[in-house]
């Protein structure tokens, strides 16, 4: 416990005063959230009027802006469209990154060095190094302006991730297990499907929930490659398709900023423990 | 082979069908191992390392959206240096990303410190912290840009009400002075949870024994956050913030949603002033020398994880 010499008073003292710092980053983190919800639900009229009180409902509740948001926009089919990316991308990303996470974490061979540093770069490399040349890319692959130009350009950054990783998942697995299966007289892949998966879960999940995360939250690609109203991401969607000429209609955008969080809110909440070792193990096992 | 098949049919073993020899070769260690990283290596090459090249060769062409131009050397870098909006660019990025990632290296430390203390609700306060790393960056800066509005800005309705600003207040987005601050708040607020949770998992990692080794030699708290804690975290620290510079330096949401770079160019960003020329603009080849200016610090930061920090 405590090195014990303190007293009483000091460590109530000591407690009240962690609460008290705590306040200020808690409302920082939180306040913008707050924000976004409350202006979701508020008249126009008190929206833009300067007398009221912005941190609060004064005139009501209303729903006006989501029903807007559904049933006057694209934001079902912007949903849609993350859904299938974030769903395909990461599905693919995952089994590459099994694939590549397991040969460079315990298989021997010549260039394992090499290809673990490449996988390495690959991860530092900021999107926005690559987006011009990309963009040219997915036109002569004639998936431009489509879906498809997103799920084919997510793994560049969720597969160096996510074999990251899982590198240090499947080195935590005893080598011994892997042994013992392939003298039984299993295959290696049988090896890596029935024994080292298994038993590797928690890593999958991880990379799961951030692969997921990751590419539903993108936005440099989704904005640069897809023009198309029809074809937006959510996020994209919400943030340029929603601001009607030159004017930003606040109630609705944050409508659309608020639902098209949820989904990964509610993952977070669910998971959040995973987020917090992943996030940990991905910078810091580097 | 043949002399293979005779050995084997020597030794008495039934002879192997073509999809079993197929499948004792790929038993191997080299080849399982060489053919299990293939479509990774594939995707790096295909998709990373070699629209990295179109990059430089962009940068060394007249390459407009729609019509491969020719190759004109340094041309591009000789227009860009010498153009106004660039240099101001390069200013902007290196203003935003120190303050940013000072400011996020402090905070971040004295926010994990808190989160290492023993509270209630420990797992519901974390959680909350780590909440702006995890929402979709453009979308929550979409908020921060509403907070941020010219006429109804919440930041300005409390410091008013606070007595802190007198009214009407800056108008944050748009004048040239304030821009800057507003992009750099949103980054830290962005960035802290990321600091803090990496943080507190090097705090959680020092021996406790440590302190009371220190309190006992008459270290007060600061004595031992200066002797025992910053000496420990620093391996720590500089993953993270080797990391986050990275990130900082080539970050495009927070201004593309909240400024466009403006106004007046006071808040462009390489990656921000690469979009508007390769991608708004169309002058591909120019955008890409823009972008290339990343390169350099992407290279001095992947050398400095490889040579120092990959080999503990």
């Amino acid at each position: 416990m405590d090195v014990g010499v303190r007293s009483r008073g000091a460590r109530i003292r000591s407690t009240a005063f962690g609460y008290a710092n705590m306040i200020p980053f808690l409302a920082f983190a939180l306040f913008p959230f707050y924000y976004m919800v409350i202006t979701s639900l508020k008249k126009d009229a008190e929206l833009y009027n300067l007398k009221a009180v912005p941190f609060l409902i004064q005139t009501g509740v209303i729903t006006d802006h989501y029903r807007y948001l559904f049933f006057k926009t694209e934001f079902l089919t912007w949903i849609k469209n993350s859904l299938i990316i974030s769903v395909v991308a990461t599905s693919v990303s995952l089994v590459i990154a099994i694939l590549a996470g397991y040969s460079l974490a315990r298989l021997r061979y010549r260039g394992v060095g090499a290809f673990g540093t490449a996988v390495f770069i690959t991860y530092l490399v900021p999107p926005t190094l690559l987006f011009l040349p990309l963009s040219q890319v997915v036109v002569w692959l004639g998936i431009s302006d489509t879906i498809w130009a997103l799920v084919v350009t997510y793994p560049t950054f969720l597969v160096p991730f996510s074999t990251w990783l899982l590198m240090g998942y499947f080195r935590t697995i005893p080598r011994e297990v892997e042994e013992c299966a392939l003298v039984d007289g299993a295959s290696r892949m049988q090896t890596l499907v029935r024994i080292v998966l298994p038993m590797a879960i928690p890593g999958i999940v991880c990379v799961t929930l951030f692969g997921f995360t990751l590419t539903w939250n993108e936005f440099t690609y989704a904005l640069t490659f897809v023009s198309q109203t029809a074809n937006k991401t959510a996020v994209v969607g919400v943030t340029a398709d929603l601001i009607r000429g030159d004017i930003y209609y606040w109630g609705s955008l944050m409508a659309g900023a608020v639902v098209a969080s949820l989904p990964i809110v509610v993952i977070y909440v669910w998971f959040l423990d995973y987020y917090v070792s992943g996030l940990t193990a991905g910078a810091v096992k580097g | 082979m043949a002399v293979s098949q005779r050995a084997l049919e020597a030794t008495g073993l039934p002879r192997l069908g073509r999809l079993a020899r197929v499948r004792e070769w790929w038993e191997q260690e080299h080849v399982f191992g060489y053919s299990l990283i293939v479509p990774a290596l594939a995707l790096i090459l295909g998709l990373v390392a070699y629209p990295f090249g179109m990059a430089i060769y962009f940068s060394l062409s007249d390459y407009w959206v729609g019509s491969p131009g020719q190759f004109i050397g340094l041309q591009n870098f000789r227009d860009i240096l010498g153009n106004e909006i660039f240099r101001q660019t390069v200013y902007n990025s290196f203003v935003f990303s120190l303050i940013a990632v000072v400011l996020k290296t402090v905070l971040g430390v004295w926010l994990a410190m808190l989160l290492f203390r023993n509270f209630k609700f420990k797992r519901l306060i974390r959680g909350a912290v780590l909440l702006p790393w995890v929402i979709p960056t453009a979308l929550s800066v979409l908020a921060w840009g509403w907070m941020f509005d010219s006429l109804y800005s919440v930041v300005n309705w409390t410091g008013i009400h606070l007595g802190l600003i007198s009214p009407p207040g800056p108008n944050w987005l748009g004048m040239t002075s304030y821009a800057m601050t507003a992009v750099i708040a949103v980054n830290v607020w962005r960035g802290l949870p990321f600091f803090a949770i990496i943080v507190l998992a090097g705090l959680v990692s020092i021996p406790r024994e440590y302190y009371e080794a220190a309190e006992v030699d008459g270290a007060n708290s600061w004595g031992r956050f200066r002797h025992v804690t910053l000496p420990l975290l620093k391996p720590v620290l500089a993953v993270v913030v080797l990391f986050s510079t990275i990130f900082t330096f080539s970050d495009f949401n927070i201004v593309q949603v909240l400024t466009r770079g403006g106004p007046v160019n006071t808040t462009h960003l390489f990656a921000t002033l690469a979009y508007q020329i390769g991608l708004t603009g169309g002058n591909l080849g120019q955008g890409a020398a823009v972008s290339l200016f990343l390169f350099p610090m992407l290279a001095a930061i992947v050398f400095l994880q490889l040579r120092y920090i990959r080999r503990d």
